[in-house]
């Protein structure tokens, strides 16, 4: 076990907290840059996915796992940040302007459910963002002129200047790109005073009122912010798929997004990658289980969803901390062995907590 | 000028009078305790001067200037902080952050800034963490610096509020219940640091104890209700002695 | 004239889809009341029984007055279990993780529908002793379906106003809704009412999908009009009986005045539409209490 001796404040605020950890993201920023070496096309396009997703699962996870607002309706956000790149592009905006532009625009509309989601909490809000998706995956299906509804939007392959993403690896190096900044962002963030006041805001608000934190100011932040990066995954996806249509912001997206940062870890930023490269994975997991078990492929989504389900069910009941807190059991368990105590992690039991006014 | 002026203030809930014509001043640097029986309307009295309630009558004046209508978060600011009755930390957050939580106020970084986490912020950062720092060597909470909120003993946790309060800078700090829940031994700690943070700190505090030991030791004056009425107000032994009072806790 | 009776047939279809999600909305109320749950998977409950009603009549060749029972106790039955497997290990977590729990538990029901060989991913119907008829009020017309619905809502609601107005269990209930440890300590067994009202809740959603199979047909995915019910127990308050059914009520209205007056698109988005208007000008629905934390 790795004990580390303080001796100025701002240990505390750097980015790795020793030399060990910088030396393993090192390693892991060393291997995510050789990767177009080592791996095929295909298996390059599902990691380039995993970078993609875990931008938007880094945003849910600011307004879910810190701020501790539940979002149902993040699938808006995401197909907020598609259409605009795919119709700036299609007009000949450039990529330098479209990309901050499909972030602003689905900012915007986070702050415009923010600021009347300032006084929901709890179950109301949940079910406001639910019903804000709904609402906007109707307009991008009805609003032809814009989104040629149900028909979709081709999205050109992306171009910076005469730069053309036109093979994998490029493309793949882009997301790594945009998730290392949007990961730093997030990271700085919170060990400032915007990022506690986040925090203060999930765990107290009364609290954090006390204090002077603006509530609403902080709230509708988060969602901006939240929707932000969301929106910026848009961006990514819509290239990455190369069509866009309604059917890929439906409320299932909103919920899957949502499980990537529970069955991640909720509250850590870790928790969005491991989520993100989790609901990649899925998939193919199953298609290998199945083979492994030589079961025909009928009814593929229908055994996707269950298990899907299922997941989560098990996460939630044996694994609240979700893939990051086994992570950190594990590593602890290498760390002090052969001293491993299981009650070191035990759950306290609780007794049902009241959430509701009296 | 009295630091907090507080004017015929009344709060109802339908038809109940929670607070009911209460006025009273606090000066800087003193102990003021309010005491009476449970329900008497004491936390009210806190929870209208945090501006979680809007009272429907009176004015409540800090430093001479009303604030009576302000927003609930101007209220620190304007140099009053507080703790709670049943312990209002953030839990998942560690001593350190409950702590830096407490400067909110003082922070001037700004959010894009904040994102880059330019020199600017860092500097900033470090001169808070400074002034924490002080804090923590004041109520020695150096042993849970990093320990989250939720895992430590209740005594222990009441500290780290009263820090937290004291880490924001007030001039007037309020404190509901100090000692509940707290042993012999940890209540005695906490009237030291109750005279320290008057004297030394020089910052005034308004109290809800029941502990009459307490109130004695630490108390400059008294003001005693009960159902949202002033019974009694003045030194300790004369609130006390005073048959109003004694009705009040001993019932007719 | 007869703007007027196009617009009174438009609110009574509309109350009579209301009625539906008023059924889906009450058993939402009763599993949050007496728990704090919020289960995301009252509309696969619902389609569950749906199956099961299926099943019973339509496989089975059972008459419909005793596969509709069947499948409301077999509904019943798995709604306790639900509780007792699922829900009571997580009990004290925050609402989050019992969302997320209860999201999990409707895919998995999904999912396990569409896999079993009989029910597939197929539609299907059955009859029910009211299909195909139809009765005229005055200028209006409904179909049988439509009033069975409307009668069943209203039994159901009455029923369950003498239950916790007059039985022990149901004044039991109630107490343990308001506040689970004092009703624990004076000896109400807390849990067995937990898993009672999943059970009670369950079976009305089973008589909600039976009620429904005509109407929309059955099918795995029919649980997503419970997405719809959230709106209309949301706009009732989330705690209260009442409240969800008038919640319901006006959904269902909305929803048909929208879909007869409006350009096509608006049907759907209605009773979303209607839900953020009520919250933004009251946070706390319709007839919720505008409650505060106490410190």
């Amino acid at each position: 076990m790795h004990v580390v001796r303080k001796t100025s404040y701002d240990q505390d605020m750097r980015l790795f907290a020793h030399r060990g950890v910088a030396f393993w993201y090192g390693v892991l920023a060393i291997a995510a840059l050789l990767a177009p070496l080592a791996l095929n096309t295909y298996y390059l396009s599902q990691l380039t996915f995993v970078c993609v997703y875990a931008v938007a699962g880094a945003g849910l996870m600011l307004l879910t796992g810190y701020a501790g607002q539940v979002s149902l309706g993040h699938a808006a956000f995401l197909a907020a940040g598609a259409y605009t790149e795919a119709i700036l592009q299609a007009h000949g905006i450039p990529f330098v302007l479209s990309l901050p532009a499909a972030a602003a625009v689905a900012a915007a509309l986070g702050l415009a459910v923010g600021i009347p989601a300032l006084r929901l909490t709890g179950i109301y809000l949940a079910v406001a963002t639910l019903a804000f998706a709904f609402i906007v995956e109707e307009i991008l299906a009805r609003w032809e002129s814009v989104t040629r509804g149900n028909f979709g939007i081709a999205v050109d392959t992306l171009a910076i200047g005469s730069l053309r993403f036109d093979a994998e690896w490029k493309f793949f190096y882009l997301a790594l790109g945009v998730l290392v900044a949007t990961l730093l962002a997030v990271r700085n963030l919170l060990r400032t005073k915007t990022g506690r006041a986040l925090v203060a805001l999930r765990d107290s608000t009364i609290a954090a009122q006390s204090l002077g934190v603006h509530l609403a100011w902080y709230k509708t932040a988060a969602f901006g912010l939240s929707a932000g990066l969301t929106g910026l995954a848009g961006a990514l996806y819509a290239h990455k798929i190369a069509f866009i249509s309604p059917e890929q912001f439906t409320i299932m997206v909103s919920v899957e997004l949502l499980v990537m940062v529970v069955v991640g870890g909720l509250g850590s930023l870790h928790g969005a990658v491991f989520g993100a490269a989790f609901i990649v994975a899925l998939p193919q997991a199953i298609v290998f289980a199945k083979g492994v078990l030589g079961i025909s492929g009928s009814g593929q989504a229908a055994v996707d969803a269950g298990v899907f389900g299922l997941l989560l069910l098990l996460f939630m009941l044996y694994e609240p901390q979700g893939l990051y807190g086994r992570w950190v059991k594990v590593r602890y368990y290498l760390e002090v062995f052969p001293f491993y105590r299981r009650a070191t992690f035990r759950r306290q039991k609780t007794y049902a907590r009241t959430e509701r006014l009296q | 000028m009295s630091l907090l002026a507080i004017d015929n203030l009344s709060l109802h809930f339908g038809g109940v009078r929670a607070v009911e014509d209460v006025s009273f001043r606090v000066e800087p640097q003193e102990v003021f305790t309010v005491i009476g029986p449970n329900g008497a309307g004491k936390t009210s009295i806190f929870n209208l001067i945090s501006r979680f309630y809007d009272a429907n009558a009176g004015r409540i004046a800090f430093e001479g200037r009303d604030i009576t209508a302000i927003a609930p978060h101007e209220v620190a600011q304007r140099g009053i902080a507080r703790t709670f009755q049943n312990v209002e930390l953030f839990e998942h957050a560690s001593v350190l952050e409950n702590l830096l939580l407490g400067r909110h106020v003082r922070f001037r970084t700004r959010l894009p800034f904040e994102l880059l986490f330019t020199p600017s912020v860092r500097a900033e950062e470090r001169a808070h963490r400074e002034k924490v720092e002080e804090v923590i060597d004041f109520l020695d909470l150096q042993h849970y610096r990093d320990t989250r909120t939720g895992s430590l003993p209740y005594g222990v946790r009441k500290v780290v509020e009263l820090g937290r309060a004291l880490a924001s800078g007030p001039k007037l700090l309020l404190l509901d219940e100090p000692s509940s829940g707290l042993n012999n031994e940890e209540t005695e700690e906490m009237s030291f640091w109750i005279e320290d943070i008057t004297q030394e700190l020089g910052i005034a505090v308004l109290m809800i104890e029941h502990d009459m030991a307490l109130v004695r030791e630490v108390s400059d004056r008294v003001l005693a209700i009960n159902y949202g009425r002033i019974i009694a107000a003045g030194d300790v032994e004369s609130v006390q002695a005073h048959p109003e009072v004694v009705r009040a806790y001993l019932g007719e | 004239m007869r703007a007027f009776v196009e617009f009174s047939q438009q609110v009574l279809s509309g109350a009579a889809l209301g009625c539906i999600y008023a059924l889906i909305a009450l058993g939402f109320v009763l599993i949050y009341k007496a728990t704090e749950v919020v289960n995301f998977a009252q509309g696969e409950l619902m389609m569950l029984g749906a199956f099961l009603g299926y099943t019973f009549i339509s496989l089975f060749g059972l008459p419909f007055w005793l596969g509709l029972p069947l499948a409301v106790v077999c509904m019943a039955g798995i709604g306790g279990l639900l509780d007792r497997i699922v829900v009571r290990p997580i009990v004290g977590q925050p609402v989050f993780a019992i969302i997320m729990v209860t999201l999990g538990m409707g895919f998995v029901a999904r999912s396990g529908a569409s896999l079993v060989p009989a029910w597939g991913v197929d539609t299907h119907v059955f009859a029910t002793p009211f299909t195909g008829k139809v009765a005229s009020i005055g200028p209006l017309v409904a179909s049988h379906d439509q009033l069975a619905i409307m009668t069943t809502t209203a039994v159901l609601v009455a029923v369950l106003f003498l239950f916790f107005r007059y039985t022990r269990i149901g004044i039991a209930i109630q107490a343990a809704s308001q506040n689970q440890l004092a009703a624990y300590y004076v000896g109400i067994p807390v849990k067995t009412i937990c898993s009672l009202v999943w059970g009670l809740s369950a079976a009305v959603a089973a008589v909600a999908g039976i009620l429904l199979a005509p109407v929309v047909l059955v099918h795995a995915n029919m649980g997503f009009i419970g997405l719809k019910a959230f709106p209309a127990a949301v706009l009732g308050g989330f705690g209260s009986i009442p409240g969800a059914i008038a919640g319901g009520l006006i959904i269902g209205v909305v929803e048909s005045l929208a879909g007869f007056y409006l350009p096509e698109g608006f049907k759907d988005v209605a009773a979303y539409v209607v839900l953020l208007l009520v919250l933004a000008i009251r946070p706390q629905g319709l007839f919720g209490e505008g409650l505060r934390k106490k410190v």
